[in-house]
Protein backbone atom coordinates (compact mmCIF):
# COMPACT_ATOMS: atom_id res chain seq x y z
CA UNK A 1 0.00 0.00 0.00
CA UNK A 2 1.31 3.56 -0.64
CA UNK A 3 2.24 5.46 2.41
CA UNK A 4 0.41 8.93 1.57
CA UNK A 5 -3.17 9.35 0.01
CA UNK A 6 -5.36 6.25 -0.08
CA UNK A 7 -6.13 5.32 -3.38
CA UNK A 8 -8.88 2.57 -4.85
CA UNK A 9 -6.21 0.13 -4.85
CA UNK A 10 -5.10 0.02 -1.57
CA UNK A 11 -8.93 0.39 -0.53
CA UNK A 12 -8.92 -3.10 -2.67
CA UNK A 13 -6.44 -4.98 -1.45
CA UNK A 14 -7.64 -4.08 2.34
CA UNK A 15 -10.97 -5.56 0.88
CA UNK A 16 -9.29 -8.47 -0.07
CA UNK A 17 -7.26 -8.84 3.12
CA UNK A 18 -10.57 -8.71 5.06
CA UNK A 19 -12.69 -11.05 2.70
CA UNK A 20 -15.23 -8.71 1.48
CA UNK A 21 -16.48 -9.60 -2.00
CA UNK A 22 -17.20 -5.65 -2.76
CA UNK A 23 -18.34 -4.07 -6.54
CA UNK A 24 -16.62 -1.30 -7.59
CA UNK A 25 -18.90 1.62 -6.38
CA UNK A 26 -18.50 0.67 -2.77
CA UNK A 27 -14.86 0.73 -2.93
CA UNK A 28 -15.14 3.89 -4.69
CA UNK A 29 -17.35 5.36 -1.82
CA UNK A 30 -15.22 3.34 0.72
CA UNK A 31 -11.79 5.36 -0.82
CA UNK A 32 -13.44 8.50 0.25
CA UNK A 33 -15.16 7.92 3.60
CA UNK A 34 -11.34 5.70 4.51
CA UNK A 35 -9.43 8.85 3.76
CA UNK A 36 -11.66 10.82 6.04
CA UNK A 37 -12.30 8.67 8.39
CA UNK A 38 -8.22 7.86 9.00
CA UNK A 39 -7.16 11.40 8.16
CA UNK A 40 -9.19 12.05 11.34
CA UNK A 41 -7.62 9.68 13.79
CA UNK A 42 -4.87 10.18 12.79
CA UNK A 43 -4.02 12.82 14.77
CA UNK A 44 -3.17 10.45 17.69
CA UNK A 45 0.28 10.76 15.84
CA UNK A 46 0.18 14.14 17.59
CA UNK A 47 0.20 12.78 21.05
CA UNK A 48 3.56 12.38 23.05
CA UNK A 49 3.66 8.96 23.92
CA UNK A 50 7.26 8.21 25.19
CA UNK A 51 8.23 6.40 27.37
CA UNK A 52 4.20 5.15 27.17
CA UNK A 53 3.84 1.40 27.37
CA UNK A 54 1.14 0.34 25.35
CA UNK A 55 -2.18 -1.11 27.15
CA UNK A 56 -4.21 -3.60 25.11
CA UNK A 57 -7.47 -3.09 28.06
CA UNK A 58 -7.95 -1.98 31.25
CA UNK A 59 -7.25 -4.62 33.64
CA UNK A 60 -4.55 -5.86 35.98
CA UNK A 61 -4.87 -9.25 34.24
CA UNK A 62 -2.77 -11.79 32.69
CA UNK A 63 -3.25 -15.38 31.96
CA UNK A 64 -6.25 -16.60 33.50
CA UNK A 65 -5.76 -20.48 34.24
CA UNK A 66 -8.45 -23.38 35.25
CA UNK A 67 -7.83 -26.49 35.83
CA UNK A 68 -7.78 -28.38 33.15
CA UNK A 69 -10.44 -31.00 33.50
CA UNK A 70 -12.95 -32.15 30.73
CA UNK A 71 -16.44 -30.60 30.92
CA UNK A 72 -19.28 -31.56 28.79
CA UNK A 73 -19.29 -29.97 24.75
CA UNK A 74 -22.86 -28.70 23.03
CA UNK A 75 -24.20 -31.35 21.82
CA UNK A 76 -23.05 -32.20 17.95
CA UNK A 77 -27.00 -31.47 16.60
CA UNK A 78 -26.81 -27.67 18.43
CA UNK A 79 -23.12 -26.90 17.17
CA UNK A 80 -24.43 -28.02 13.21
CA UNK A 81 -27.89 -25.93 13.82
CA UNK A 82 -27.04 -23.19 12.11
CA UNK A 83 -24.46 -24.18 9.59
CA UNK A 84 -25.82 -23.25 6.01
CA UNK A 85 -24.81 -26.91 4.76
CA UNK A 86 -23.57 -29.87 6.50
CA UNK A 87 -22.99 -33.70 6.17
CA UNK A 88 -23.23 -35.65 9.12
CA UNK A 89 -20.81 -34.45 11.31
CA UNK A 90 -19.07 -31.99 8.99
CA UNK A 91 -19.56 -28.41 7.97
CA UNK A 92 -19.93 -28.68 4.19
CA UNK A 93 -18.04 -26.25 2.03
CA UNK A 94 -16.79 -25.58 -1.60
CA UNK A 95 -13.60 -27.31 -2.58
CA UNK A 96 -10.96 -25.66 -0.40
CA UNK A 97 -7.28 -27.12 -2.72
CA UNK A 98 -6.45 -24.83 -5.29
CA UNK A 99 -7.92 -21.39 -3.48
CA UNK A 100 -5.67 -18.19 -4.16
CA UNK A 101 -3.75 -17.68 -1.28
CA UNK A 102 -2.84 -13.99 -0.06
CA UNK B 1 -49.03 2.31 39.65
CA UNK B 2 -46.90 -0.89 38.64
CA UNK B 3 -45.14 0.54 35.89
CA UNK B 4 -43.67 3.65 37.53
CA UNK B 5 -40.75 1.30 38.17
CA UNK B 6 -39.08 -2.03 38.12
CA UNK B 7 -38.88 -1.90 41.80
CA UNK B 8 -42.28 -0.89 42.22
CA UNK B 9 -43.40 -3.37 39.91
CA UNK B 10 -41.58 -6.34 41.67
CA UNK B 11 -43.05 -5.05 45.10
CA UNK B 12 -46.54 -4.73 43.65
CA UNK B 13 -45.80 -8.79 42.35
CA UNK B 14 -44.41 -9.94 45.69
CA UNK B 15 -46.93 -8.03 47.72
CA UNK B 16 -50.00 -9.59 45.24
CA UNK B 17 -51.44 -6.15 44.45
CA UNK B 18 -50.96 -7.48 40.84
CA UNK B 19 -50.14 -10.91 39.56
CA UNK B 20 -47.08 -11.22 36.94
CA UNK B 21 -49.32 -12.59 34.63
CA UNK B 22 -51.73 -9.50 34.74
CA UNK B 23 -48.64 -7.38 34.52
CA UNK B 24 -47.37 -8.77 31.42
CA UNK B 25 -50.61 -8.83 29.61
CA UNK B 26 -50.66 -5.09 30.34
CA UNK B 27 -47.05 -4.74 28.83
CA UNK B 28 -47.99 -7.01 25.69
CA UNK B 29 -50.66 -4.24 25.60
CA UNK B 30 -48.34 -1.42 25.70
CA UNK B 31 -46.74 -3.02 22.88
CA UNK B 32 -49.41 -3.93 20.64
CA UNK B 33 -50.12 0.15 21.20
CA UNK B 34 -46.58 1.44 20.64
CA UNK B 35 -44.75 -0.88 18.71
CA UNK B 36 -46.16 0.47 15.28
CA UNK B 37 -44.36 3.72 16.19
CA UNK B 38 -41.80 3.21 17.52
CA UNK B 39 -40.14 -0.17 16.70
CA UNK B 40 -38.17 -1.02 19.43
CA UNK B 41 -38.44 -4.89 19.44
CA UNK B 42 -36.78 -7.23 16.82
CA UNK B 43 -39.01 -9.79 18.44
CA UNK B 44 -41.22 -9.96 20.92
CA UNK B 45 -41.81 -13.19 22.81
CA UNK B 46 -45.75 -13.13 24.17
CA UNK B 47 -46.38 -16.82 24.53
CA UNK B 48 -42.98 -17.48 26.50
CA UNK B 49 -43.16 -14.35 28.68
CA UNK B 50 -46.76 -15.30 29.60
CA UNK B 51 -45.68 -18.82 30.26
CA UNK B 52 -42.55 -17.05 32.67
CA UNK B 53 -45.02 -15.25 34.27
CA UNK B 54 -47.30 -18.05 34.94
CA UNK B 55 -44.67 -19.90 37.01
CA UNK B 56 -44.00 -17.01 38.73
CA UNK B 57 -47.48 -16.61 40.01
CA UNK B 58 -48.05 -20.47 40.51
CA UNK B 59 -44.79 -20.09 43.10
CA UNK B 60 -42.92 -22.34 40.38
CA UNK B 61 -40.16 -19.47 39.92
CA UNK B 62 -38.85 -16.79 42.14
CA UNK B 63 -35.68 -14.55 43.13
CA UNK B 64 -35.21 -10.54 42.92
CA UNK B 65 -36.66 -10.03 39.62
CA UNK B 66 -39.85 -12.71 40.32
CA UNK B 67 -42.48 -11.63 37.88
CA UNK B 68 -41.46 -8.91 35.94
CA UNK B 69 -40.99 -8.22 31.89
CA UNK B 70 -37.60 -7.38 30.83
CA UNK B 71 -36.23 -6.30 27.27
CA UNK B 72 -33.27 -7.97 26.61
CA UNK B 73 -31.06 -6.73 23.37
CA UNK B 74 -30.52 -8.34 20.31
CA UNK B 75 -26.96 -8.99 20.83
CA UNK B 76 -27.35 -10.80 23.76
CA UNK B 77 -27.69 -14.98 23.34
CA UNK B 78 -30.72 -16.73 24.23
CA UNK B 79 -31.47 -20.25 23.90
CA UNK B 80 -34.70 -19.29 23.00
CA UNK B 81 -35.92 -17.44 19.49
CA UNK B 82 -33.55 -15.91 17.59
CA UNK B 83 -30.59 -13.44 18.39
CA UNK B 84 -29.99 -11.21 14.87
CA UNK B 85 -27.24 -8.31 16.21
CA UNK B 86 -29.93 -6.73 13.73
CA UNK B 87 -27.55 -7.84 10.98
CA UNK B 88 -28.61 -9.78 7.62
CA UNK B 89 -25.84 -11.90 9.09
CA UNK B 90 -27.51 -13.45 11.51
CA UNK B 91 -31.03 -13.28 10.27
CA UNK B 92 -32.36 -16.58 11.54
CA UNK B 93 -29.36 -17.27 14.06
CA UNK B 94 -30.53 -19.45 16.85
CA UNK B 95 -28.04 -19.37 19.70
CA UNK B 96 -27.43 -22.99 21.01
CA UNK B 97 -26.96 -21.44 24.41
CA UNK B 98 -27.89 -18.74 26.63
CA UNK B 99 -25.95 -15.62 27.83
CA UNK B 100 -24.27 -15.70 31.72
CA UNK B 101 -26.32 -12.34 31.78
CA UNK B 102 -29.52 -14.51 30.56
CA UNK B 103 -29.44 -17.18 32.79
CA UNK B 104 -28.67 -15.00 36.09
CA UNK B 105 -31.91 -12.91 34.88
CA UNK B 106 -33.73 -15.90 34.38
CA UNK B 107 -32.89 -17.51 37.83
CA UNK B 108 -33.88 -14.05 39.06
CA UNK B 109 -37.68 -14.83 37.94
CA UNK B 110 -37.23 -11.72 35.48
CA UNK B 111 -40.03 -12.77 32.57
CA UNK B 112 -38.57 -11.98 28.94
CA UNK B 113 -40.53 -10.21 26.77
CA UNK B 114 -38.46 -10.28 23.78
CA UNK B 115 -35.33 -8.47 22.17
CA UNK B 116 -34.68 -5.28 21.47
CA UNK B 117 -33.30 -3.55 17.67
CA UNK B 118 -29.62 -1.95 17.65
CA UNK B 119 -27.21 -0.92 15.14
CA UNK B 120 -26.21 -4.03 13.31
CA UNK B 121 -23.58 -5.45 15.77
CA UNK B 122 -23.88 -2.13 18.22
CA UNK B 123 -22.01 -0.10 15.93
CA UNK B 124 -23.47 2.58 15.98
CA UNK B 125 -24.59 5.78 17.52
CA UNK B 126 -28.64 6.18 16.66
CA UNK B 127 -29.87 2.70 15.60
CA UNK B 128 -30.34 3.67 12.08
CA UNK B 129 -27.40 1.10 11.32
CA UNK B 130 -29.92 -1.52 12.32
CA UNK B 131 -30.73 -3.73 8.71
CA UNK B 132 -34.10 -4.39 9.87
CA UNK B 133 -36.15 -1.54 10.83
CA UNK B 134 -35.75 1.90 12.17
CA UNK B 135 -36.25 2.67 16.05
CA UNK B 136 -38.33 5.87 17.05
CA UNK B 137 -37.59 8.28 20.30
CA UNK B 138 -40.68 7.97 21.71
CA UNK B 139 -40.29 11.62 23.10
CA UNK B 140 -40.62 12.72 19.31
CA UNK B 141 -40.94 9.96 17.02
CA UNK B 142 -39.56 12.14 14.01
CA UNK B 143 -36.27 11.95 16.11
CA UNK B 144 -33.92 8.95 16.80
CA UNK B 145 -33.33 7.15 20.44
CA UNK B 146 -29.56 6.90 20.09
CA UNK B 147 -27.64 3.75 19.98
CA UNK B 148 -26.51 1.03 19.61
CA UNK B 149 -28.91 0.16 22.31
CA UNK B 150 -31.61 2.22 21.19
CA UNK B 151 -34.16 -0.57 21.11
CA UNK B 152 -34.23 -1.31 24.66
CA UNK B 153 -34.18 2.34 25.68
CA UNK B 154 -36.88 3.30 23.08
CA UNK B 155 -38.80 0.13 24.57
CA UNK B 156 -38.46 1.30 28.17
CA UNK B 157 -38.94 4.45 27.58
CA UNK B 158 -42.89 3.45 25.59
CA UNK B 159 -43.46 1.49 28.34
CA UNK B 160 -43.06 -1.49 26.86
CA UNK B 161 -40.75 -3.47 29.33
CA UNK B 162 -39.87 -2.18 33.38
CA UNK B 163 -36.41 -2.38 32.80
CA UNK B 164 -33.66 -3.48 29.88
CA UNK B 165 -30.73 -4.94 29.30
CA UNK B 166 -28.13 -3.25 26.64
CA UNK B 167 -24.18 -3.52 25.94
CA UNK B 168 -22.10 -0.13 25.87
CA UNK B 169 -18.86 -0.38 23.96
CA UNK B 170 -18.71 3.55 23.47
CA UNK B 171 -21.37 4.90 25.21
CA UNK B 172 -24.18 2.42 23.66
CA UNK B 173 -25.99 2.30 27.22
CA UNK B 174 -25.42 6.10 28.14
CA UNK B 175 -25.96 7.40 25.13
CA UNK B 176 -29.41 6.26 24.38
CA UNK B 177 -30.17 6.71 28.11
CA UNK B 178 -29.47 10.38 28.06
CA UNK B 179 -31.85 10.43 24.35
CA UNK B 180 -35.16 8.52 26.03
CA UNK B 181 -34.81 9.89 29.40
CA UNK B 182 -33.77 6.82 31.44
CA UNK B 183 -31.26 5.97 33.75
CA UNK B 184 -27.80 3.69 32.13
CA UNK B 185 -24.99 2.29 33.54
CA UNK B 186 -21.80 1.33 32.10
CA UNK B 187 -20.24 -1.04 34.28
CA UNK B 188 -16.46 -1.18 34.99
CA UNK B 189 -14.91 -3.54 32.20
CA UNK B 190 -14.89 -7.18 34.49
CA UNK B 191 -17.89 -6.28 36.25
CA UNK B 192 -20.08 -8.47 34.53
CA UNK B 193 -19.53 -11.45 32.64
CA UNK B 194 -19.47 -10.84 28.90
CA UNK B 195 -20.49 -14.71 28.04
CA UNK B 196 -22.59 -14.97 25.34
CA UNK B 197 -23.10 -11.45 24.07
CA UNK B 198 -22.04 -11.27 20.24
CA UNK B 199 -18.44 -9.54 20.35
CA UNK B 200 -17.90 -6.21 19.16
CA UNK B 201 -14.21 -4.78 20.46
CA UNK B 202 -13.88 -7.45 23.31
CA UNK B 203 -11.61 -4.93 25.36
CA UNK B 204 -14.21 -2.17 25.42
CA UNK B 205 -17.80 -3.91 25.71
CA UNK B 206 -19.65 -4.34 28.74
CA UNK B 207 -23.10 -5.15 29.82
CA UNK B 208 -25.17 -2.85 31.23
CA UNK B 209 -29.15 -1.67 32.44
CA UNK B 210 -31.11 0.70 31.85
CA UNK B 211 -33.99 1.12 34.50
CA UNK B 212 -36.11 4.53 34.94
CA UNK B 213 -34.35 4.91 37.97
CA UNK B 214 -30.78 4.45 39.76
CA UNK B 215 -32.61 1.95 41.98
CA UNK B 216 -34.27 -0.26 39.09
CA UNK B 217 -30.45 -0.19 37.66
CA UNK B 218 -28.84 -1.14 40.99
CA UNK B 219 -31.35 -3.87 41.01
CA UNK B 220 -30.54 -5.02 38.12
CA UNK B 221 -26.84 -5.15 38.70
CA UNK B 222 -27.23 -6.76 41.79
CA UNK B 223 -28.70 -9.75 39.25
CA UNK B 224 -25.88 -9.24 36.44
CA UNK B 225 -22.99 -8.53 38.58
CA UNK B 226 -20.12 -11.31 39.32
CA UNK B 227 -17.03 -13.36 38.14
CA UNK B 228 -17.83 -16.05 35.48
CA UNK B 229 -15.77 -18.38 34.83
CA UNK B 230 -16.96 -18.49 31.10
CA UNK B 231 -15.11 -14.83 30.87
CA UNK B 232 -11.77 -14.80 32.23
CA UNK B 233 -11.85 -10.98 31.76
CA UNK B 234 -14.90 -11.06 34.33
CA UNK B 235 -13.10 -10.03 37.61
CA UNK B 236 -13.57 -12.14 40.82
CA UNK B 237 -14.08 -9.56 43.08
CA UNK B 238 -17.61 -9.50 45.91
CA UNK B 239 -20.60 -8.24 44.22
CA UNK B 240 -22.23 -5.52 47.12
CA UNK B 241 -25.66 -4.83 47.59
CA UNK B 242 -25.78 -2.08 45.40
CA UNK B 243 -29.36 -1.52 46.97
CA UNK B 244 -28.02 -1.30 50.67
CA UNK B 245 -26.96 1.90 50.96
CA UNK B 246 -28.11 3.27 48.19
CA UNK B 247 -30.32 6.10 49.61
CA UNK B 248 -27.38 7.42 51.96
CA UNK B 249 -26.03 10.06 50.68
CA UNK B 250 -21.89 10.75 49.61
CA UNK B 251 -20.40 13.13 52.54
CA UNK B 252 -17.54 15.10 51.71
CA UNK B 253 -18.39 14.50 48.02
CA UNK B 254 -16.28 16.25 45.68
CA UNK B 255 -17.70 16.25 42.28
CA UNK B 256 -14.45 16.63 38.92
CA UNK B 257 -15.35 19.01 36.37
CA UNK B 258 -12.56 18.47 33.55
CA UNK B 259 -11.82 21.50 32.06
CA UNK B 260 -10.85 19.59 28.88
CA UNK B 261 -14.84 18.86 28.37
CA UNK B 262 -15.64 22.94 29.13
CA UNK B 263 -14.07 22.79 25.83
CA UNK B 264 -15.55 20.20 23.94
CA UNK B 265 -17.07 21.52 20.44
CA UNK B 266 -20.45 21.07 19.79
CA UNK B 267 -22.56 21.23 22.62
CA UNK B 268 -25.74 22.51 22.68
CA UNK B 269 -26.53 25.83 24.83
CA UNK B 270 -29.42 23.87 26.38
CA UNK B 271 -27.72 20.59 26.95
CA UNK B 272 -24.86 23.21 28.81
CA UNK B 273 -27.45 24.97 30.41
CA UNK B 274 -29.18 21.86 32.17
CA UNK B 275 -25.76 20.32 33.06
CA UNK B 276 -24.67 23.59 34.76
CA UNK B 277 -27.70 23.44 36.98
CA UNK B 278 -27.25 20.03 38.12
CA UNK B 279 -23.66 21.41 38.63
CA UNK B 280 -25.28 23.90 40.83
CA UNK B 281 -27.90 21.04 42.17
CA UNK B 282 -25.20 19.13 43.77
CA UNK B 283 -23.52 22.05 45.74
CA UNK B 284 -26.67 22.82 47.42
CA UNK B 285 -26.79 18.96 48.45
CA UNK B 286 -22.92 19.85 49.94
CA UNK B 287 -20.64 19.05 47.10
CA UNK B 288 -17.75 20.62 46.42
CA UNK B 289 -16.87 21.01 42.70
CA UNK B 290 -13.44 20.45 41.95
CA UNK B 291 -11.24 21.61 39.06
CA UNK B 292 -9.71 18.30 37.28
CA UNK B 293 -7.89 17.46 34.19
CA UNK B 294 -7.77 15.44 31.59
CA UNK B 295 -5.45 16.29 29.13
CA UNK B 296 -5.96 13.52 26.31
CA UNK B 297 -9.49 14.08 26.05
CA UNK B 298 -9.08 15.50 22.69
CA UNK B 299 -7.81 11.98 21.40
CA UNK B 300 -10.16 9.94 23.10
CA UNK B 301 -12.72 9.91 19.65
CA UNK B 302 -9.64 9.30 17.50
CA UNK B 303 -8.48 6.37 19.40
CA UNK B 304 -11.80 4.70 20.13
CA UNK B 305 -12.81 4.60 16.65
CA UNK B 306 -9.05 2.99 15.84
CA UNK B 307 -9.15 0.23 18.78
CA UNK B 308 -12.85 -0.70 18.36
CA UNK B 309 -12.39 -1.32 14.52
CA UNK B 310 -9.41 -3.31 14.86
CA UNK B 311 -10.84 -5.50 17.25
CA UNK B 312 -14.17 -5.35 15.03
CA UNK B 313 -12.33 -6.43 12.36
CA UNK B 314 -10.80 -9.52 14.70
CA UNK B 315 -14.18 -10.68 15.95
CA UNK B 316 -16.00 -10.31 12.96
CA UNK B 317 -13.78 -12.86 10.95
CA UNK B 318 -15.35 -15.71 12.49
CA UNK B 319 -18.39 -14.55 9.78
CA UNK B 320 -17.63 -16.91 7.12
CA UNK B 321 -20.74 -18.23 5.36
CA UNK B 322 -19.54 -22.02 6.70
CA UNK B 323 -20.28 -22.16 10.28
CA UNK B 324 -23.41 -20.23 11.24
CA UNK B 325 -24.83 -17.00 9.17
CA UNK B 326 -25.89 -16.33 5.66
CA UNK B 327 -24.04 -18.32 3.02
CA UNK B 328 -24.16 -16.52 -0.84
CA UNK B 329 -26.52 -18.33 -3.16
CA UNK B 330 -23.95 -16.95 -5.85
CA UNK B 331 -22.10 -19.45 -7.73
CA UNK B 332 -18.67 -19.61 -5.99
CA UNK B 333 -15.03 -20.22 -7.66
CA UNK B 334 -13.63 -21.27 -4.45
CA UNK B 335 -13.89 -21.05 -0.47
CA UNK B 336 -12.22 -17.73 -0.39
CA UNK B 337 -14.99 -16.45 -2.97
CA UNK B 338 -17.35 -18.21 -0.85
CA UNK B 339 -16.66 -16.38 2.23
CA UNK B 340 -15.90 -12.97 0.87
CA UNK B 341 -19.37 -13.07 -1.23
CA UNK B 342 -21.30 -14.28 2.10
CA UNK B 343 -19.89 -11.72 4.00
CA UNK B 344 -20.19 -8.58 1.47
CA UNK B 345 -23.94 -9.62 0.84
CA UNK B 346 -24.68 -9.49 4.33
CA UNK B 347 -22.74 -7.09 6.25
CA UNK B 348 -24.48 -3.63 6.07
CA UNK B 349 -22.79 -0.40 5.35
CA UNK B 350 -21.39 1.04 9.04
CA UNK B 351 -20.13 -2.83 9.49
CA UNK B 352 -18.08 -3.23 6.27
CA UNK B 353 -16.49 0.40 7.18
CA UNK B 354 -15.43 -0.29 9.91
CA UNK B 355 -13.72 -3.65 9.25
CA UNK B 356 -12.19 -2.05 6.59
CA UNK B 357 -10.53 0.72 8.74
CA UNK B 358 -9.71 -2.17 11.44
CA UNK B 359 -8.30 -4.16 8.13
CA UNK B 360 -6.27 -1.41 7.20
CA UNK B 361 -5.47 0.08 10.83
CA UNK B 362 -3.49 -3.38 11.73
CA UNK B 363 -2.36 -4.21 7.99
CA UNK B 364 1.99 -4.57 8.06
CA UNK B 365 3.25 -0.97 7.95
CA UNK B 366 0.53 0.64 9.32
CA UNK B 367 -0.10 -1.68 12.67
CA UNK B 368 2.22 0.34 14.88
CA UNK B 369 0.93 4.07 13.55
CA UNK B 370 -2.48 2.80 14.49
CA UNK B 371 -3.14 0.33 16.59
CA UNK B 372 -0.18 0.37 19.19
CA UNK B 373 0.29 4.29 19.14
CA UNK B 374 -4.02 3.89 20.29
CA UNK B 375 -3.02 1.86 22.60
CA UNK B 376 -0.39 4.38 24.22
CA UNK B 377 -3.23 6.50 24.09
CA UNK B 378 -5.09 4.46 26.01
CA UNK B 379 -2.56 4.12 28.84
CA UNK B 380 -2.20 7.99 29.18
CA UNK B 381 -6.44 8.30 28.59
CA UNK B 382 -6.48 5.60 32.06
CA UNK B 383 -3.35 7.23 33.64
CA UNK B 384 -5.76 11.01 33.18
CA UNK B 385 -8.33 9.19 34.93
CA UNK B 386 -6.44 7.59 37.66
CA UNK B 387 -4.92 11.06 38.53
CA UNK B 388 -8.30 12.95 38.82
CA UNK B 389 -9.68 10.26 40.87
CA UNK B 390 -7.40 11.49 43.50
CA UNK B 391 -8.95 15.09 43.49
CA UNK B 392 -12.57 13.73 43.13
CA UNK B 393 -15.00 10.92 43.13
CA UNK B 394 -16.51 11.72 40.37
CA UNK B 395 -16.35 13.57 36.66
CA UNK B 396 -19.41 15.04 35.97
CA UNK B 397 -20.41 16.28 31.83
CA UNK B 398 -23.14 16.23 29.41
CA UNK B 399 -23.33 12.13 28.63
CA UNK B 400 -24.51 13.48 24.81
CA UNK B 401 -23.34 16.97 23.23
CA UNK B 402 -27.36 17.30 21.63
CA UNK B 403 -30.40 15.43 22.49
CA UNK B 404 -32.24 13.62 19.96
CA UNK B 405 -31.42 14.35 16.66
CA UNK B 406 -33.79 14.06 13.58
CA UNK B 407 -33.98 10.35 11.78
CA UNK B 408 -31.87 10.66 8.91
CA UNK B 409 -29.92 13.96 10.07
CA UNK B 410 -26.23 12.27 10.10
CA UNK B 411 -26.40 8.87 8.20
CA UNK B 412 -24.39 10.47 5.21
CA UNK B 413 -21.69 11.03 7.49
CA UNK B 414 -20.25 8.57 9.64
CA UNK B 415 -17.78 11.33 11.18
CA UNK B 416 -20.68 13.57 12.03
CA UNK B 417 -22.19 10.66 13.92
CA UNK B 418 -18.72 9.76 15.34
CA UNK B 419 -18.64 12.80 17.45
CA UNK B 420 -21.88 11.86 19.52
CA UNK B 421 -19.57 10.15 21.34
CA UNK B 422 -17.05 12.98 22.73
CA UNK B 423 -17.85 12.31 26.58
CA UNK B 424 -18.92 8.47 26.68
CA UNK B 425 -15.54 7.02 25.07
CA UNK B 426 -13.68 7.22 27.65
CA UNK B 427 -14.86 5.85 29.95
CA UNK B 428 -14.39 2.44 27.89
CA UNK B 429 -11.22 3.04 27.15
CA UNK B 430 -9.89 3.33 30.93
CA UNK B 431 -12.74 0.33 31.28
CA UNK B 432 -13.86 2.53 34.76
CA UNK B 433 -18.14 2.54 35.49
CA UNK B 434 -20.55 5.50 34.07
CA UNK B 435 -24.07 6.48 34.23
CA UNK B 436 -26.42 8.40 32.92
CA UNK B 437 -29.29 10.33 34.42
CA UNK B 438 -31.89 12.45 33.45
CA UNK B 439 -31.35 16.15 34.23
CA UNK B 440 -33.72 18.48 32.14
CA UNK B 441 -35.45 18.60 29.34
CA UNK B 442 -35.48 20.89 25.90
CA UNK B 443 -38.03 23.60 25.51
CA UNK B 444 -40.10 23.54 22.58
CA UNK B 445 -43.36 21.68 21.48
CA UNK B 446 -41.83 18.13 22.39
CA UNK B 447 -39.51 18.37 24.91
CA UNK B 448 -36.58 16.44 24.37
CA UNK B 449 -34.50 14.83 27.60
CA UNK B 450 -31.04 15.78 28.29
CA UNK B 451 -28.69 13.22 30.59
CA UNK B 452 -26.11 13.50 32.87
CA UNK B 453 -23.42 11.75 32.80
CA UNK B 454 -21.20 10.55 36.04
CA UNK B 455 -17.85 8.86 35.92
CA UNK B 456 -16.18 7.13 38.31
CA UNK B 457 -13.35 4.80 38.95
CA UNK B 458 -13.12 0.90 38.38
CA UNK B 459 -15.31 -1.01 40.51
CA UNK B 460 -16.71 2.13 42.00
CA UNK B 461 -20.27 1.49 41.04
CA UNK B 462 -21.90 1.36 44.96
CA UNK B 463 -20.76 4.83 45.33
CA UNK B 464 -21.54 6.09 41.79
CA UNK B 465 -24.83 4.83 42.15
CA UNK B 466 -25.63 6.55 45.77
CA UNK B 467 -23.79 9.62 44.27
CA UNK B 468 -26.28 9.70 41.58
CA UNK B 469 -29.44 8.75 43.58
CA UNK B 470 -28.52 12.05 45.41
CA UNK B 471 -29.20 13.91 42.96
CA UNK B 472 -32.30 12.08 41.53
CA UNK B 473 -33.95 12.19 45.28
CA UNK B 474 -33.78 16.15 44.51
CA UNK B 475 -35.24 16.19 41.17
CA UNK B 476 -38.17 14.95 39.12
CA UNK B 477 -36.80 14.39 35.64
CA UNK B 478 -37.07 10.96 35.83
CA UNK B 479 -40.92 11.37 36.68
CA UNK B 480 -41.59 12.26 33.66
CA UNK B 481 -43.34 9.82 31.20
CA UNK B 482 -42.92 9.78 27.30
Amino acid sequence: MSTGKLTLDDVQKVARLARLALDDATLQRLTGELEAILGSVEKISQADVSGVEPMAHALPLHNVFREDIVTPSLPLEKVLQNAPESDGPFFKVPKILGADED
Amino acid sequence: MPLSSLISARDAIRDKRISSVELTREILDVIAQREPQIAAFNSVWADQALEQALAVDQGRRSGALAGVPIALKDNLCTSFGLTTCSSRMLENFRSPYDATVVKKLEAAGAVFVGKTNLDEFAMGSSTENSAFKVTRNPWDTSRVPGGSSGGSAAALAAGMCCAAIGSDTGGSIRQPASLCGLVGLKPTYGRVSRYGLVAFASSLDQIGPFGRTVADAALLLNVIAGHDPKDSTSVPAPVPDYLGELHQPVKNLRIGIAREYDLAAGVDPQVHAAVEAAKKKYQELGAELVDVSLPHTEYGIAAYYIIAPCEASSNLARYDGVHYGHRTKHAVKDIIDLVSRSRAEAFGPEVQRRIMIGTYALSHGYYNKFYVQAQRIRALIKKDFDEAFTKCDVILSPTSPTPAFKAGEKTADPLQMYLCDVFTVTCNIAGIAGISIPCGFTTGEKPLPIGLQLLGPAFSEERLLRIARMYEAATDWHKRRA
